[in-house]
């Protein structure tokens, strides 16, 4: 790999994963609130609400993880390499 | 390649490093397939010890078999509906409980014990082979479940509820194995990876709380493919209509 290739492929996996942290980052905050304020209204649901919160937190989660297999694919198994 | 330039005495940070194995033309990943038979065969064992001598008030091992079973037939039945569910709770059931036991199994066995020759014993879910290999076969179980109840009326779930979805339609069959697939790797693999920087950087009790993390989010992984597994199959029986 020539040193311009490298350089380029470590920036970029730093970006891949840090723009794909923006967008799920922001929607799990969202989501979170919208949790704490229906236990917050109605405590009894708090099963209910923590199970369908984890689930789709671990969905958002998983848009930041795509952005992290392409770090890793720059990073360990380049194509251009 | 490896990520430091010299060698660690708790951990290797290493991607891409296999134990190769050569079949004709094909090289097969060998210590995915070595972990995952020792992990299947502790699932058999432990599956077989559990239903040996069932008593109608189960105890021990056959308590914590028939809450599995209770949980599965939870997911199965919430997604695919009352009629159709006892079809697919095998395969469900199958997926859930080798990613879970896959999952912990990479964390929790002491691995390092046994020597290979070349790359690392760990969870048979951090290779994208195995993800992708189950997630071709949820594409398959969803495609048979949907065509062999509906027959070519399957087809009709491309133009519903109206035929401007239909290239959305088909491009989801395409996008469904591989956000399952890269869902599952990534996570693990990212699990494994926090664990082994943080064991390069401390290696006394502060990868603790990371790894308890790690256990946590595996978990919830092997619920996640489950469950949407179970959606999909649900959706292309389509059952509304």
């Amino acid at each position: 790999m020539d040193s311009i290739t490298s350089a380029a492929s470590v920036v970029a996996a730093g970006l891949a994963v840090g723009l794909a942290a923006i967008g799920p980052g922001i929607g799990q905050g969202t989501a979170s609130g919208g949790a704490v304020e229906g236990i917050a209204r109605q405590p009894e649901a708090e099963g209910k609400i923590r199970g369908t919160l984890l689930l789709s937190l671990a969905f958002m989660e998983s848009l930041t993880i795509y952005g992290l297999v392409v770090a890793l694919v720059l990073l360990f198994a380049n194509p251009f390499a | 390649m490896a990520l430091l330039p010299f060698p660690l005495p708790f951990a290797e940070l290493e991607v891409g490093h296999h134990l190769y194995w050569q079949i004709g033309d094909l090289y097969l990943h060998g210590q995915v397939f070595l972990s995952s038979w020792i992990l299947i065969g502790i699932l058999i064992a432990f599956v077989f010890i559990g239903t040996r001598g069932m008593k109608r008030d189960p105890m021990g091992l056959q308590n914590l078999l028939e809450f599995l079973w209770n949980y599965i037939r939870d997911i199965a039945r919430d997604n695919i509906g009352e009629k159709y569910y006892r079809d697919w709770l095998p395969f469900i059931g199958t997926l859930f409980l080798f990613i879970f036991v896959s999952n912990w199994g990479g964390a929790l066995i002491p691995w390092k014990v046994i020597e290979l020759p070349d790359g690392e014993l760990g969870a048979p879910t951090a290779d994208i082979n195995t993800t992708v290999a189950m997630a071709l076969l949820v594409s398959l179980a969803y495609f048979y479940a949907g065509l062999s109840r509906k027959g070519l009326r399957f087809f009709e779930l491309y133009v519903e509820p109206t035929p401007i979805m239909l290239p959305f339609k088909i491009i989801e069959e395409f996008t469904k194995p591989l956000s399952l697939s890269f869902r599952l790797f990534g996570n693990i693999l990212a699990d494994e990876l926090a664990v082994g920087v943080l064991v390069y950087l401390v290696p006394l009790i502060v990868p603790l709380p990371v790894m308890l993390l790690g256990l946590f989010t595996s978990a919830i992984q092997a619920l996640i493919f489950a469950t949407l597994t179970a959606f999909y199959i649900g959706e292309g029986l389509h059952e509304a209509h």
